[in-house]
Order: C-alpha cells, then structure tokens, then sequence
C-alpha cells in the first residue's frame, strides 16, 4: 500500500470515502510515523494513539454506513494551547504542569463534530511567545528542513513550530495552530506548508489559552491551499462564548480555492520593501506579482505609511495584554506551586520558577507599561498608532485593491541556538515585521510556499485580505502555489 | 525613558515574580533594549486619533443575566495543586 500518510488532507478524504483504506489504517499510519520520528523533531509533546484509535474506529463505523462529516476519520494534531478535555494542555510552559482541563475548546470541538481524530498536542513556544520554538518548556522543535550539504538544526519557526514540523514531517494531515504577531503565517513559510491566519472573530478563542486577546486567532496549517481551506470551514464559526466571535455565515472556503483572481487588484505596499531585504526575498515577491498577473490580476502600488510602527506597537500591546491574561498562574488553581513563607511569597516562586525567560520578560514589559504614570505614553499611544495602521488597509481596500501580497517573512528557516538572535531579544521579534501588522488590524492573511532560497530552503509569500473575506485569499494563494508548482516536501532524514 | 536596577525590581514586584539580585541586570538590559525600539512611536503624531478599543467594529454582545453554567465544583478544583471540600488551599493570609 501506498503511504498515507503522504496523502493530502483531500485525497485521504476521498480515499476514506471510497474504503480505499479505514481511518484507523491511516490513523495507524500516523502513530507509527510520530513514533519513529518524534525523537528526532520533538514536534509532539503528547501523543493520544488509544484516543486516535478509538475516534479512528467510531469514523470507520460512520463511513462504513455512508456517513460521516466533513473531516470523517482524518487525523489531526492540536496545538497544545487548544484545551482538550482530559488530555495534556500547557502552552508548553512548565508552570501548567499536569494540567487536563474539564471541558473542551470550541474550534477543537468543532474539529470532532465533523468526524476528525485527534493525534496528539503539539510543542510550541510557551504561551506562543516567540518565532523559533525555542522557547518551549519542552525544548526546541527541530524542523524538518536542512540546508543543501548541511545536517545542522534548523528551526521550523513559532510559536506554531510544532504544527508546521509535523504538518510537514507527514506527522498528522493537518494542524490547528494560532497566531498573535505572525505565529501561523511565520512557521508555515519556513516548512513549506500553507497556513492561514482568519479575520479577528472568525474562530472562537474559547478554550484556547490566552496570550494577547485583542490579537490572538486560531487558523490551521495544512500541506495544501485546498487542505487549509478545508480546515478553516470546520475551524471557522460563531461561538456566544466568546463575546468576540463574529455572527457570520462560514463560507465554504474550499469552494473558493479554484475561483482563480481574473479581475482582482492586488496591492503592492512599498514599505514591505525593507532595507537590507535579501536579492531572494525581493525576487520571490516579483515573481509571484508576475504569477498573479499571468492569471489576469492587476497589480497596482500601494502605501501602508504606518508598517514601521506596527511591530514596535505590538510590543506595547501584546505584553500589556500578556501581563493580565497571565496574572492567573498563581499556583493555586492549576499545574505548578512553588511553596513559600506566606501567599505572597508562593505566588512570586511559583511564577519564577514556572515560566520561561521569555515569558518573564514580557510580563515584565507589559506590566511596566500598564503601571501607573506609564499607561498613557506607552498603551494608550499604541493603540492610537493601532488605529492608525488599520486606516492604512482601509485606504488601500477602499482605493479598489482587493488583496495585498508581501514577502512572509525576512528570510527562510535560520539555525537553532542562533547567538546573535538569542543575544538580542528584538532581532528576533523582526521575524514577524511583515505579518504583525496583520494581527494589528484584525485581517486575515495567509502564508504559501512560493519558492526555496539558495540553499534549498522553502520561502512563502503573504496575502493579506479584507475583513472576512479568507475566499479572495485561498483563491490567490491557490494560484501561487499552482504557478510555483515545486514540490516542498522536506528530503527525509530522521 | 529605560529602567533602572530599583524599577527592575519593583516591576517584578508587581508581576509577582521573584527577580534574584543576579539577574537584576539581565532583565535590565533586555527590558531596556525593548523600550528602546519602542521609543520609536514617538516620532508619530496622534493627536485626535482614537485608542483602538476594538479591531472589528462591534458592540459586546449582552444576554440575559441568568445563571447558564456551573454546578460543578469537583471539576473547577480538580486540577489545583491543593484543595479541601472543594475548596482551594493557600497559606493563611488573615491572622
């Protein structure tokens, strides 16, 4: 038998359908592929196989009859900021030792009422603070690219760095993943996978651990535009309990990937074109403006004049936020206590010795700029400036542009234990300097792999839609990836 | 505006997180550094533009002021580190 798990999330859906294989076959596929590769990537911090198997078996049973919902018996992997009910979920950070919640997120939730099976929770930065996975309590996801000639680590990006590296490694068909400042689009550009961050209020962030509320959206990562666009019509929905989850009909996205952008304007922002930008990264973007064109788009200049202030603005907004949602780790409801002389002294032992430095460090900053005599020059302006770089995308939309396409991210994949990147803690927060905007102004974007650099590397480009308008996206990311029409599977080492 | 050792400190206070005197510096200057490439918004006039308080223009939703969940304290305690009768366990914070 073929392997399925090099399947797309489509065609083993068709397979499924056809009894070609049972979902527990290929469910059984997966286990054995996690098995083998896990101690090489660490793209896995729990694994679920008697979970998989039986959910595999209750699939079967709906197939067997004809039944069965849209993602009927295909296995997934779950970012572990996503509770699930009785399995692993700690934001990969220490200080959530052990904890199993009582209930059940709504997006992962929605995944099981359309038939999927669950795999296992996925390493991530902790809370989703940082571009590398190396942040994780659970040490650094290694991806599952190397350089040309080259067996040295690279990392597979963040937070979502373990739902790429297994989206891609063919450790489960598809990934949920979340994304604040990049941490979706970023990842998937440097595997080779297409990941798609929905408009702010298109997935329900109930049960979802918080990092920065006003920013954070749960989107999927999957090896296919048709795949990711699969997975956001279950993802997607109105959900009351999230006071910010829109009322809105979801599309069916996947109805959307051939519709082809004959016709569409496609906005062009000068500023994305940094200084020092890499000749790769730069030829990259023209060449998927000229695939765009080829297929009847137009392609028109545009100016986003605040894009330099979104990223230093984020780093106002997403501590600030951080510093609250976080206040809960407490060591008196859940995971770690660190015991001390009286209340006080628990609380500041426990949360020392239970996050990571990374962590600290932002609680820090946005307790800092949330204290008094502080609030107003550094929160308050920066959600001013915030205002003012969602009036850009709105000039540009309103101007007739449909869609806007930039670079995904600086560069492709760097070294794991990069020292100038862990000697300098803003170099690496320019990571997300062309997807953080995004997040500022509660858009969507989606990342696609478009090319590789000199050394074999997969690159992405980035397009950024209108307000819940992800069909324009899927569509124009579908004729990126058909033009680039490379295949990015990793070379398989481990 | 950067922080000094003392504001490192108090800072940490505030967060409840213990900050050891050998790291005082460390913080310090990765809090600094941080500060200092968002000191860049100054550059930009705000005046008359509105904080954004939310990102997609929408009312909070409101429902009727009714009890819809809960009844369960066995499964709000289950996952906490000490509990008795349901109840949450911390050193005693009134004399």
């Amino acid at each position: 038998m073929t392997d399925l798990t090099k399947l797309s999330l489509a065609d083993a859906r068709k397979g499924l359908k056809d009894k070609s294989f049972t979902a527990l076959e290929l469910t059984d596929a997966y286990i054995g592929a996690i098995e083998k590769a896990n101690p090489s990537l660490n793209a896995y911090v729990a694994t679920t196989p008697e979970q998989a198997r039986d959910m595999a078996k209750s699939s079967d049973a709906k197939l067997a009859q004809g039944q069965g919902g849209t993602l009927e018996g295909i296995p997934l992997g779950i970012k572990d900021l996503f509770g699930t009910k009785g399995v692993h979920t700690q934001a990969a950070s220490h200080i959530l030792d052990g904890f199993k919640p009582e209930y059940e997120s709504t997006v992962t939730s929605n995944l099981w009422r359309d038939g999927a099976v669950m795999l296992g929770k996925l390493n991530m930065d902790e809370f989703a603070m940082g571009s590398s996975n190396e942040t994780s309590y659970y040490g650094p996801v290694v991806s599952p690219f190397r350089a040309e000639g080259s067996n040295a680590n690279l990392v597979p990006g963040g937070s979502s760095g373990g739902s790429a590296a297994a989206v891609s490694a063919w450790l489960c068909a598809a990934a949920t993943a979340t994304d604040t400042g990049g941490s979706i689009r970023q990842p998937a550009a440097f595997t080779g996978t297409v990941g798609i961050k929905p408009t702010y209020g298109r997935c329900s962030r109930w049960g979802v651990v918080a990092f920065a509320s006003s920013l954070d959206q749960a989107g999927p990562i999957a090896r296919t535009v048709e795949d990711a666009a699969i997975m956001m019509t279950s993802m997607a929905g109105f959900d009351p309990k999230d006071s910010t989850s829109v009322d809105l009909p979801v599309p069916d996205f996947a109805a959307a990937v051939e519709r082809g952008v004959k016709g569409l304007t496609i906005g062009v922002p000068k500023e994305y074109r940094m200084d020092g930008m890499p000749a790769e990264i730069e030829k990259l973007w023209s060449q998927g403006l000229e695939w765009l064109k080829a297929e009847g788009a137009t392609v028109k200049d545009i100016s986003l004049p605040h894009t330099k202030y979104a990223l230093p603005a984020y780093y106002i907004v997403a501590p600030a936020e951080a510093s609250s949602n976080l206040a809960r780790y407490d060591g008196v409801k859940y995971g770690l206590r660190i015991s001390g002389k009286d209340i006080t002294d628990q609380y500041e032992l426990t949360r020392a010795a239970g996050f990571g430095r990374e962590v600290k460090r932002r609680i820090m900053i946005g307790t800092y700029v949330l204290s008094a005599g502080y609030f107003d020059a550094y929160y308050v302006k920066a959600q001013k400036v915030r205002t003012l770089i969602k009036k850009d995308f709105e000039d540009a939309f309103h101007a007739g542009v449909d869609a806007i396409l930039t670079p995904a991210t600086p560069s492709a994949a760097f070294g794991i234990g990069d020292e100038a990147l862990a000697s300098d803690p803003v170099a690496m927060y320019l990571n997300d300097i062309f997807t953080v905007t995004v997040n500022m102004a509660g858009l969507p974007g989606i990342a696609v792999p478009a090319g590789k650099d000199g050394n074999g590397l997969p690159l992405g480009l980035q397009l950024i839609g209108k307000p819940f308008d992800e069909e324009t996206l899927f569509a124009a990311a579908r004729v990126i990836e058909k033009s680039a029409g490379e295949d990015f599977a990793p070379r398989q080492w481990w | 505006m950067s922080v000094d050792a003392a504001t490192v400190k108090r800072i940490g206070r505030l967060a409840r997180i213990r900050i050891e005197e050998d790291e005082v510096a460390g913080y310090q200057n990765e809090l600094n550094a941080i500060l200092g490439f968002v000191e860049q918004l100054a550059e930009i006039n705000v005046d008359g533009v509105e904080a954004m308080t939310s990102v997609t223009p929408m009312t909070l939703r409101r429902r009727d002021d009714v009890v819809s969940d809960g009844g369960y304290a066995e499964k709000i305690v289950s996952n906490a580190p000490l509990t008795e009768d349901n109840f949450f366990m911390v050193p005693k914070v009134v004399e």
